[in-house]
């Protein structure tokens, strides 16, 4: 039956199973395609310049283009081509998306797993910091934590304060790491009270009692027991998370703390075609789909692989 | 009688009463009340008692994966009850634990090659992959699996082929003593007997000791040389199977055997059917802890505890009545 299924064989035989999971899938690909792709297409004068200033871009009062008139889904306010904006900005959406995810995956999975399997006080503090955490709405946290680095850059001492290691000052400044570490510092609560559910069920369960009866260390708990058994709630979550991130990335870009212009990105986008929404509707229609699709994409997934991986456990 | 493997000594495990997130509890559960015993070297002996009178609560603390709150577990000299970090660790490998559930005692994540190699692999039993890989499946073999199996999932078992890849694993360590958790009370009766009869086959091969613990007295004096009879966390009757499912002396133990069904229809024996239920084991009734139940119980069962005492040679009992 299942002999020799590799990762990815499997995670395919998952996704094809649910109707739900391939679509978010299938959406999700296409977006990455066309993120990846967009450099060459550009090279190939398949796709504008995103960042290209162009007078030809403007009608003769000085006003964006709507769709049609050699621009695919019409210019923005300085003339650029809105289809290349919105293609450069999936990059910039996915990619902090998916590395805020992983930032928050790993402090959730750390902070639920600890909780979960040591217990006592350790699991009081981390719990009561996690509860603390979730109270605040996380685009204001994300928000504190933007004016934290500020408008210049914040220089991070790595190094205890005794110590003269100046080599460890790291200057953050306001770009895509800032931008998915804030993210990705915000979006773990969530993931670590439910890992810390996941491990305090499959801790007590009797396989976890043998290998503690064998002598098994910790790590060894941790690596062969507890991770690879709560592996689909946490992908399940990852997916969910990822929805989040991205939504939360474009809501800083359209406060204006996201990742700095003129980078292309949706949230930006919005913000900077909102004066023109009477005139030039699609300057905000066109990332707000974007925007839409990506987020119901990653929820669709997550929602499918959840109703394919969770009443059956399998290998 | 000769040294003894295992010998425990007034072991008491307590669980506290979850009060509240910031109030200390001041109520235990007293799942074992200060029990002794001892297992020689290749001998089996059973525990039995009714649900919730502690007995896999004793099997787990006596291998420490529950922590004892007093008394002292002697393995081979040592006191189990104080070994700590890697001294413990490297003790466990003369003890093993069979569970109950097998369908929950397999990781569901790994093959069977996995689950029985890993006790190779903590204990550093197999020098390199070949040697592990061999031991893997003569183990298979010993429990009369196919070594071809190796690479399955433990979804791919039966209920009684997944009890022998637990055993299997137990037994990889080459322990002295199994600790035998309801082994086969969650299998068909079909295969309780194959289960029973492979556990005593290696009891023979190897020499282990084993603890089993049951609530099927007749699976129990199957496989036993002595049975400890418990209740509410005490030992309420020890002796030898034949001498105890004979002839109980404990009105708990005579209660207990009358249940066992007989098969013969013409039998007379008469069922003793005990009123009420298992008292709280938070609040123990005072004095023998069996007498609101017990159907010749006196006044001083209710003001005095009643001692383990020897009755008769190798034969003890906790009733003030008992002869």
């Amino acid at each position: 039956m299942s002999l020799n299924f590799g990762f990815f064989k499997t995670s395919l035989r998952i996704i094809c199973a649910n109707r739900l999971a391939a679509t978010g899938a299938l959406i999700i690909l296409l977006f990455v395609l066309l993120a990846l792709a967009a450099p060459t297409m550009m090279r190939l004068h398949l796709l504008g310049d995103p960042n290209q200033l162009n007078l030809n871009g403007l009608d003769k009062d000085g006003m964006p283009r709507s769709p049609g008139h050699g621009y695919l889904l019409g210019s923005d306010n300085l003339g650029r081509d809105v289809l290349s904006r919105v293609i450069y900005g999936a990059r910039v959406s996915l990619l902090v998306g998916v590395a805020s995810m992983l930032t928050a995956t790993l402090i959730g999975v750390t902070v639920g797993l600890l909780s979960g399997l040591y217990g006592g006080k350790l699991d009081l503090a981390l719990m009561r910091f996690t509860e603390m955490n979730l109270t605040i709405p996380s685009i204001l946290l994300a928000m504190a934590f933007t004016s934290l680095i500020g408008d210049n850059g914040r220089i991070m001492h790595l190094h205890p304060a005794a110590l003269p290691w100046h080599f460890l000052d790291v200057t953050l400044k306001r770009g895509l790491l800032s931008v998915f570490l804030v993210i990705g510092f915000v979006s773990w609560p969530g993931m670590a009270r439910i890992v810390r559910a996941q491990v305090l069920g499959v801790k007590e369960r009797e396989f976890v009692l043998a290998a503690r009866a064998l002598g098994a260390s910790h790590w060894r708990l941790i690596w062969r027991h507890l991770l690879p058994n709560i592996l689909p709630t946490v992908i399940v979550l990852a997916a969910m998370t990822t929805a989040n991130t991205i939504l939360l990335e474009a809501g800083l870009g359209y406060l204006g703390i996201g990742v700095p212009p003129p980078a292309p990105d949706w949230g930006t986008m919005i913000t900077e075609g909102q004066p023109y929404f009477a005139t030039a509707p699609h300057l905000v229609i066109v990332p707000g789909v974007a925007i839409v699709l990506t987020v119901l994409a990653f929820n669709v997934l997550g929602q499918g692989l959840q109703e394919q991986m969770g009443p059956r456990q399998r290998p | 009688m000769s040294e003894a493997l295992l010998e425990v000594k007034s072991l008491k495990v307590q669980f506290p009463v979850e009060a509240g997130p910031l109030t200390r509890s001041k109520d235990f559960v007293r799942a074992v009340d200060d029990v002794s015993f001892s297992i020689e070297p290749g001998e089996t002996v059973g525990l039995v008692g009714e649900s919730g009178c502690g007995k896999t609560t004793l099997g787990r603390a006596v291998i420490r994966l529950v922590e004892p709150t007093a008394g002292q577990v002697i393995f081979e000299g040592q006191d189990l009850a104080r070994l700590k970090g890697a001294a413990l660790r490297a003790q466990r490998r003369k003890f093993q634990m069979i569970f109950q559930d097998p369908y929950a005692s397999l990781n569901p994540r790994a093959r069977v090659e996995n689950i029985i190699g890993e006790a190779l692999d903590i204990h550093h039993l197999a020098p390199n992959s070949t040697a592990r890989r061999q031991r893997v499946e003569s183990l298979l073999k010993d429990v009369g699996l196919d070594p071809s199996h190796a690479h399955r999932y433990p979804h791919e078992f039966s209920g009684g082929q997944r009890q022998r890849i637990g055993i299997a694993r137990a037994l990889a360590v080459e322990p002295k003593l199994i600790v035998c958790d309801e082994p086969v009370s969650a299998l068909d009766v079909s295969v309780q007997a194959q289960i029973v009869n492979l556990l005593r086959d290696l009891q023979q091969e190897h020499g282990i000791a084993y603890l089993f613990v049951a609530h099927d007295l007749a699976v129990v004096r199957h496989i036993s040389r002595r049975i400890l009879v418990m209740y509410l966390g005490r030992i309420v009757e020890t002796g030898e199977a034949r001498a105890v499912c004979q002839s109980p002396r404990h009105p708990y133990t005579q209660a207990l055997i009358s249940a066992v069904p007989v098969v013969d229809p013409n039998s007379k024996r008469q069922r003793i059917i005990l009123a009420g239920d298992v008292p709280s084991p938070i609040h123990p009734p005072a004095g023998c802890p069996f007498h609101p139940r017990c159907p010749v119980a006196e006044a001083r069962c209710k003001t005095e505890v009643p001692a383990l005492r020897e009755t008769a040679p190798g034969r003890r009992v906790a009733c003030h009545l008992a002869k």
